[in-house]
């Protein structure tokens, strides 16, 4: 098992036409995932890698029977395609797309809400379950399959800290990018309950960083609501308040958000809390 | 993007929002002659983009146009927190019975617009939410469905704003619900919210922050940005496509992905902080970065005296190693940088971009494997150097 993703889910790429889309269809392809097709608007009937495109996410589920769908498509079309695929039924829509406005995703996160559907991101690297399937960006190098399940915030970290746990003998169960906006569809509580309920993670690693109170609210959860230990790192305990440092998530103001505050509250929960990320292969040992 | 008071108040004002009929003046004459048309008490007001200008000096009331004049020679042109004063609001002074707090804001946990509202405004609200939270109102609005008129029937009732002022006080609520939305604001925030001695409700203070990624289609907003605030090295980046944010460290750092950025910045002030060493900037060069913004990047963080050594680290997933690679070299050549550089590029084409760092054989490049080994190198060619 795993969690969000394995073998069998039926991949489809939302801009698959274009340069990013197209790219990393073709390494989740050799990954060994399912994607079934691609849409883009406009382009219909033509074909990418022997894999049909259609117009619409509506006919491509209903031809291809597709279960997730990898949004890749610009900050302007992004909040669109998101609900496009939510209402055509997709389970589990997965948004790449940085730069979308916070007053598009609020609509957004309640659509999907409404339509039943998960949304991961956006501004996230995607989901890998290693050995069986990736969707979005996180490099295949990064990770072996094995029993810790790793949730971020950050792209490039979690491929730090795969790497480290990859080259100290450690297998990761699936790999969760859940974004790093102020806004996002899936939260660090959602996914440590997914990983506390699946048998195959035994142990968890979480990354976080400054900005917003997500950790605090994990913290919470991983003491009263989880028994599998958690090992964690928050990024940005030398940023300056008061500056956004790239995620638009990432930023401290006032009392809210700083990386103490989030240290304190996840060693409290019990969860143990690395100074450098190369240290966390050490911590779940 | 922030907007001054007076933008923020004008902009209420074409939602409906009664504002005081102040002015903006940028020299002393032309603050005399509208405390004259205005007749009457004056209250004159720094427009710059902090907090305490009161407490700074940057606010003073005027009995008359020669003491408004007084007041703003003083005021243009003074320092506040290290910016200078270019411009000041001329408002007439209001007679104030209440002070209230209202505003808007995006809850990122409940992942909707939330109104807070207060009858004790004037002060600072992160103050009062310490000291008496029980005296904010908090009303979460639904983003696809918007305000309701009960939700306002409801604030009213629960700050206990006088039944005389509900009406008043439903237009303005509404008001800025508008002014929230269609600004794409994060913040629209009325504070105080007066109640004159007549009864009538006015707006004195305002603040708003346009939400970045939403400037594409607020142009007659992003018209109005200042830009006078912004340091010359932060400007030269936005305009590059890098976020890059100056610190006051001695190690430079080029890093792809902000999460990875702050993490870099934060070993190298773990292993340098016992000996004063810390990072010079944050610095993220996005996803596929190319040879010229690597370039661009590494001039941004040379401009800068204080760094002593740079360090990069890259981990390539959409970035290739390769092409930073062939970026550091084009920008080596063209910048011919002074200090030592520490190079760890790993991930997508890790192992050519380290060849070609090493058929270059530039002088003063030290190599590192890991992130741990790049920023304890880091410090110490800091300090070698010191």
């Amino acid at each position: 098992m795993s969690i969000l993703i394995d073998k069998s889910a039926k991949v489809l790429v939302q801009g698959i036409t274009g340069r990013q889309g197209g790219f990393h269809a073709k390494l989740m392809m050799e990954y060994g995932a399912d994607v079934v097709g691609g849409v883009t608007p406009g382009k219909g009937g033509e074909w990418f890698e022997g894999k049909p495109v259609f117009d619409t996410v509506r006919t491509a589920v209903q031809t291809t029977n597709a279960d997730v769908s990898l949004v890749t498509v610009p900050a302007r079309f992004a909040a669109d395609a998101i609900m496009e695929a939510a209402d055509a039924g997709i389970r589990l829509v997965i948004c790449l797309t940085e730069h979308i406005p916070v007053a598009d995703m609020m609509r957004v996160v309640a659509f999907c809400r409404a339509r039943g559907a998960r949304l991961l991101g956006p501004n996230c690297p995607g989901v890998m379950t290693p050995g069986q399937a990736k969707v979005g960006i996180i490099p295949a190098m990064v990770a072996t399959a094995g029993n810790v399940g790793v949730v971020s915030k950050s792209g490039t970290l979690t491929y730090e800290v795969g790497f480290a746990m990859k080259n100290a003998g450690i297998g990761i169960s699936t790999i969760v990018g859940i974004g790093g906006d102020p806004v996002i569809g899936t939260t660090f509580v959602e996914v440590l309950e997914m990983f506390e309920n699946d048998p195959e993670t035994e142990k968890i690693a979480l990354l976080g960083e400054i900005g917003g109170s997500a950790e605090i609210v994990a913290a919470d959860f991983i003491k009263n609501a989880m028994t599998k230990p958690v090992a964690a790192f928050i990024a940005g305990r030398s940023a300056p308040p008061g500056k956004r440092m790239g995620h638009a998530g990432a930023i401290v103001d006032g009392g809210e958000g700083s990386a103490e505050e989030k240290i304190q509250a996840l060693e409290a929960a019990g969860a143990r809390v690395a100074a450098n990320p190369e240290e966390i292969p050490g911590l779940l040992a | 993007m922030k907007l001054h008071e007076y933008q923020s108040k004008f902009l209420f004002r074409e939602y409906g929002i009664p504002i005081p009929q102040g002015r903006v003046a940028g020299a002393a004459d032309e603050v005399q002659e509208i405390a004259a048309e205005l007749g009457g008490v004056v209250v004159i007001k720094a427009q710059v983009h902090v907090g305490g200008r009161g407490k700074a000096g940057g606010v003073k009331v005027a009995k008359d146009a020669a003491e408004a004049r007084r007041h703003a020679e003083n005021i243009l042109g003074m320092d506040i927190k290290g910016l200078r004063v270019e411009k000041v609001l001329v408002d007439p002074g209001a007679d104030i019975r209440q002070e209230i707090y209202l505003a808007i804001t995006n809850d990122r946990g409940a992942r909707m617009p939330l109104i807070m509202a207060s009858m004790e405004g004037g002060m600072d609200i992160e103050e009062l939410n310490r000291e008496r939270p029980e005296a904010i109102i908090r009303e979460h609005v639904d983003p696809i469905m918007g305000l309701q008129d009960y939700q306002m029937t409801f604030i009213a009732s629960a700050m206990g704003m006088p039944r005389a002022q509900w009406r008043s006080f439903g237009k303005i609520l509404r008001g800025l619900y508008q002014c929230y939305v269609k600004s794409d604001a994060e913040l629209a925030e009325i504070n105080p919210l007066v109640i004159t001695g007549d009864g009538e409700l006015l707006a004195v203070d305002g603040k708003v922050i346009i939400d970045d990624n939403a400037l594409f289609r607020q142009p007659a907003l992003t018209a109005e940005r200042d830009t006078s605030d912004e340091p010359e090295s932060e400007r030269q980046a936005r305009e590059a496509g890098i976020t890059y944010i100056k610190l006051d460290g001695q190690i430079g750092c080029m890093v792809n992905g902000a999460g990875l950025a702050m993490t870099t910045m934060d070993m190298t002030k773990l292993y340098g902080d016992a000996d004063g060493i810390g990072p010079a900037n944050f610095l993220d060069i996005g996803g596929g970065a190319t040879p010229e913004q690597v370039a661009a990047a590494l001039r941004i963080i040379l401009s800068d005296d204080n760094v002593k050594c740079v360090l990069f680290n890259i981990f390539g997933g959409i970035t290739r190693c390769d092409e930073v690679a062939n970026g550091i070299l084009t920008a080596y050549n063209e910048v011919k940088p002074d200090v030592p550089m520490v190079i760890r590029l790993q991930g997508t084409n890790a192992a050519e971009g380290n060849r070609i760092i090493s058929e270059a054989q530039l002088p003063n490049i030290i190599s590192a494997e890991t992130l741990t080994e790049a920023a304890k190198r880091a410090v110490a060619a800091v300090k070698e150097g010191a």
